[in-house]
């Protein structure tokens, strides 16, 4: 483990009665890159975010963030990073801005400063307009900025947001991504969860593969693209598209692994244009028409579907998005 | 350092009072119930409204403010906002003070509604007012902690309000609020002397009658002291199993 990042953990582990949620993890996230989570919904993104933050006590396994070990000493590692939950839980019955008010308070920053600080966090995320809005009233979109906005009152080096672009629209997710990109130029470190491989790939300075609770990889998305050069991508469009059509192509010498994205039946292996002929002829044999074949190069969802065996589909399915009044 | 929690658990107060006083279950529970009760018992027995008041005042703030802090702590779970306090630098303790002082102002401040009522309406005369309002102080920050204990347990507000009324219904009848505790069989003035209301209605009648009580009107209020450090440390240990223990 780096001993010089900004986040160290130590075999992190987290049980649930019989579901070991996470097991083992170790890494390190270094000064002022963001680093993302990347695995499917269940794979332990969120427990570890909250052994990170001190909302929940490792089985096994130690944080430190911000050279606080986050066990020994939760508040003083509070006290150094913000934090954006999933969902976006600030006070329905507060204006935008007495929210922000309110966590100036809960962060001990100086009478002075609260009323300033709200003001310069709702211009800085374009909301000052409606500073005196009730958040319920508030748009997804807006009530996430906001949640951010929320974390960052006492100018944490540390923020850890949880799917921030979960259940957004993609206006709002693009104009979110934008506010992540711009925290980093300021020297925030950002730890990201996510399911969405190209959000990981868009934002992310370095990338761990989470599944099952455990950590596949680690590192930059160009290294885990780069991994994977050597794998041809066929995509083809077919109809019709049974889901056993998947093992049937597997078993084709020189495929390795068949997935379906988007509709489209994509194909991974060393030498696929080798395997055409035979590709072909199973199809004819279903009855399975093919209308397009194209060759891709290598994604980081490639990367991710070679490396972790997960169909990238998985990741394409959105947990619900908690509505409690908060959205 | 004590100060600056202090401070916090005021803000984290005031903000749930200012955040929902409203809410209808509050309005409901909190306040028109003992209303209701006042005004039955009146129309009942007008003469008699003197010596049930006192049990009516401590049943106004049992009501109120254990309501108040069933509906911040499980409203707060259900949309994770109880949560937000978590992530902050303070100790688990300064929250439940802070929610524990939101909901004890709410139940002290129904408390003097019900009294002035009794007193203005009614005439009634106070005869200790420094015991009456220490023990209207310390009634309002048991039931407060009372709660709480019942919230943090639960996961719905519903769920906190039927658990709540479990205890509540059965303290207005063993506690000596319409009727002496020592006027009961044994076995429920047994039952009714482990319970604080018990102690509440005592200090509070003898503060406001010149009754002799069941015992010194200090000692109740000692006794009082005593259930609300408990309620609030059974009530820490229990918050603290259940947040760590939520994935």
């Amino acid at each position: 483990m780096d001993v010089a990042g900004i986040i160290q953990a130590q075999d992190l582990s987290k049980r649930f009665g019989d579901i070991q949620a996470v097991d083992q993890l170790s890494f390190s996230v270094q000064d002022g890159e963001i680093f993302g989570f990347l695995g499917p919904n269940g794979a332990g993104k969120t427990t570890t975010i909250r052994m990170l933050v001190g909302l929940l006590r490792p089985d096994p396994g130690t944080a430190v963030v911000n050279g606080y070990n986050v066990l020994h000493e939760p508040v003083r590692a509070k006290e150094s990073v913000g934090v954006v939950p999933e969902s976006s839980n600030l006070y329905g019955e507060l204006s935008a801005l007495e929210n922000l008010i309110y966590m100036c308070q809960l962060y001990g920053l100086p009478k002075k400063d609260w009323r300033k600080r709200g003001e310069e966090l709702l211009e800085e995320f374009n909301l000052l307009d409606r500073k005196d809005s009730k958040f319920q009233g508030f748009s997804r979109g807006m009530k996430r900025r906001l949640t951010i906005a929320a974390a960052l009152v006492h100018r944490p080096r540390v923020l850890f947001l949880d799917e921030p672009t979960t259940g957004l629209d993609v206006m709002s997710a693009r104009g979110l991504r934008g506010v992540i990109r711009n925290l980093k130029m300021k020297g925030v470190t950002v730890f990201l969860t996510t399911h969405l491989i190209q959000e990981a790939e868009d934002l992310c300075d370095r990338v761990a593969i989470i599944v099952k609770g455990k950590i596949r990889v680690t590192d930059t998305p160009e290294a885990l693209k780069e991994s994977v050069k050597e794998t041809e991508v066929l995509e083809l469009k077919v109809h019709p598209l049974p889901p056993s059509l998947l093992q049937d192509m597997e078993v084709i010498q020189g495929v390795e692994k068949a997935t379906i994205i988007e509709d489209k039946l994509r194909l991974y292996g060393q030498s696929l244009h080798g395997s055409v002929g035979a590709i072909t002829n199973q199809m004819d044999a279903k009855g399975i028409k093919i209308s397009s074949v194209n060759t891709l190069v290598p994604t980081l969802e490639d990367a991710f579907v070679k490396l972790t065996g997960v169909d990238a589909e998985v990741m394409r399915v959105d947990k619900p998005v908690k509505m409690g009044g908060q959205g | 350092m004590m100060g600056k929690e202090m401070k916090i658990a005021y803000y984290i107060a005031r903000k749930d009072l200012k955040a929902y006083y409203l809410k209808p279950p509050l309005i409901s529970w909190g306040i028109m119930l003992p209303i209701v009760f006042i005004l039955a018992f009146y129309l009942r027995n007008p003469k008699g409204i003197a010596e049930i008041g006192p049990g009516l005042i401590g049943m106004t703030v049992l009501f109120s403010a254990t309501s108040m802090a069933a509906i911040v702590i499980s409203f707060e779970k259900r949309i994770d906002a109880l949560e937000r306090l978590l992530m902050a630098p303070i100790h688990l303790r300064t929250i439940l003070v802070g929610k524990g002082l939101g909901a004890a102002i709410f139940g002290f401040a129904m408390g003097m509604i019900a009294l002035l009522l009794i007193i203005v309406v009614f005439g009634l005369h106070v005869s200790h007012p420094f015991s009456l309002f220490v023990s209207l102080l310390l009634s309002s920050l048991t039931f407060a902690f009372m709660g709480i204990l019942v919230s943090v347990g639960v996961k719905e507000i519903f769920e906190a309000m039927t658990l709540s009324n479990f205890f509540r219904f059965p303290m207005i009848f063993l506690c000596g609020v319409f009727s002496p505790i020592v006027t009961m069989p044994l076995v429920l003035q047994i039952i009714g002397f482990c319970l604080p209301l018990t102690y509440s209605v005592d200090a509070l009648r003898q503060s406001l009658l010149s009754h002799e009580g069941v015992i010194h009107r200090w000692l109740d209020i000692a006794v009082l002291a005593g259930f609300c450090l408990m309620l609030f440390e059974i009530a820490l240990v229990i918050f603290r199993k259940r947040t760590q223990e939520s994935s």
